[in-house]
């Protein structure tokens, strides 16, 4: 997933929270923890960038990471948060 | 326990999800009824103060409610306040008996949008159905999830309260969702409002809670529970789910007057946190309320401490206890590994229930013939 074009689903409004934030899909009326606040940015952030390693890049992330950071985001898409653009 | 269901425990900034009660008006009078709900209450919140709760919802970022009472449709202004709190991102989804969704009705709701509804329905067959909600509310039900089916509305929800005598009905509720491309949601009966007299005889036994905990797990997220069975965790397997209870820390309940309770199914003073119409609003109520900090706070596994199932029930549903007379720290009343029963034998006295809007009895006047 790392070289994909993606963005926050535009119907997903996300809440801040201690934890990460909460999701709330407003077309399947849905709710998703993100569970870090790292990745709740990254989030909010991809539809600025060509794509998710650019991303992660621009926000500084190890890349030895990046692995932790493709699993992630592919949950958030299978879950419709995140989407292709 | 997870690290998040941890951080959940201490409280969040603005709850997951509110149950909103709009009216303690009903034309029904469910034996098991949480809010003792029949006739209106005269300080029952005016339209303009609903559209001001909807509008500190959205700004604490609250993405839905649930719309309930007694019978939410009764008021006048029910689609006033709906299509209000849809419009301001606040997306709704309302129980009702469904008597009034008729075919226009239905497709009126079948148009909006962030719109969810949930029919209530407490017995696969009339029998079963009626001898909880009344005489002919089991064909009610049924016509207005045909009608909701006609207009494509979609995917709605039927819920249904787990009792002793609908238990051996679970496969055909779901036949029942599957009909109607319906999503089915069962939840736990709790001994609170007009339960508070019935639930003894309600209440599943043992054996059928095991029964319940397999047929759980065996339909995984298919089948709604807003996570009420998680007291079913100590026989093993967990349910899906958040595993705790949420009351005052996720959730809370608004009543048809304002009033702030920790959860639906504790309307008492013991739980009371407040008023919406108090300074600071329903804000101040969530965040600063003693009731609510209380709660967050470290909790006590009392009797339950060297129990080793603490960490799959948590204790299980703080209602049940306080509406059994049972102590908060200690065993739910349906413990499965059956320390419930044994703690009920020595129970205290039963609270009731803070306000009760029940319809009055009809009695028959007579002349009286030696004044």
């Amino acid at each position: 997933m790392l070289d994909s074009p993606l963005k926050l689903h535009p119907s997903v409004a996300l809440r801040p929270e201690p934890f990460g934030a909460l999701a709330y899909h407003y077309d399947n009326r849905r709710l998703i923890f993100l569970k870090h606040p790292t990745i709740v940015d990254v989030v909010k952030d991809l539809a600025q960038h060509p794509d998710l390693r650019s991303t992660l890049s621009a926000h500084g992330i190890d890349e030895q990471q990046w692995d932790n950071y493709d699993k992630a985001i592919c949950s958030l898409i299978e879950s419709d948060v995140v989407v292709a653009r | 326990m997870t690290a998040l269901t941890e951080r959940m425990k201490d409280g969040l900034d603005a709850p997951i999800c509110i149950t909103w009660e709009l009216t303690y008006s009903c034309n029904l009078s469910c034996v098991h009824c949480l809010s003792s709900s029949g006739r209106r209450d005269p300080k029952e919140l005016t339209t303009e103060e609903a559209f001001r709760v909807v509008d500190e919802l959205r700004d604490m970022q609250v993405f839905y409610v649930n719309i309930g009472g007694g019978e939410p449709m009764i008021r006048r202004d029910f689609f006033e306040i709906v299509e209000y709190a849809t419009s301001s991102g606040v997306g709704v989804k309302f129980s009702t008996n469904g008597t009034y969704i008729d075919a226009a009705t239905a497709q009126r709701l079948a148009a909006m949008e962030y719109l969810d509804i949930q029919i209530s329905l407490d017995g696969a067959d009339a029998a079963t159905n009626d001898a909880i909600r009344g005489e002919g509310s089991y064909d009610t039900a049924m016509t207005a999830m045909r009608h909701l089916k006609d207009a494509g509305f979609g995917e709605f929800k039927i819920s249904v309260v787990i009792t002793r005598h609908n238990i051996a009905q679970l496969d055909e509720f779901k036949a029942i969702a599957d009909e109607f491309g319906a999503q089915l949601r069962i939840t736990r009966l709790r001994p609170s409002g007009r339960a508070v007299d019935t639930w003894e005889e309600l209440h599943p036994t043992l054996d059928q809670q095991r029964t319940l905990h397999q047929w759980l797990l065996g339909h995984g997220e298919n089948v709604l529970t807003g996570d009420s069975f998680f007291h079913l965790n100590a026989l093993g397997e967990s349910l899906p789910g958040l595993n705790l209870c949420g009351a005052g820390r996720v959730v809370c309940l608004i009543d048809p007057i304002g009033d702030v309770y920790a959860c639906p199914f504790v309307i008492h003073d013991e739980f009371l946190a407040g008023n919406v119409r108090d300074d600071g609003g329903f804000a101040a109520v969530w965040r600063t309320s003693d009731c609510f900090t209380e709660l967050r706070g470290p909790q006590s596994a009392g009797a339950c401490a060297s129990c080793g199932s603490w960490d799959a029930c948590q204790g299980g549903c703080m209602a049940a206890k306080f509406f059994t007379g049972l102590p908060l720290d200690g065993p739910d009343p349906e413990c499965v590994g059956g320390d419930g029963e044994y703690a009920l034998a020595s129970a205290g006295a039963i609270p009731r229930p803070s306000g009760d809007h029940s319809k009055p009895v009809a009695v028959q006047l007579g002349r009286r013939s030696n004044v």
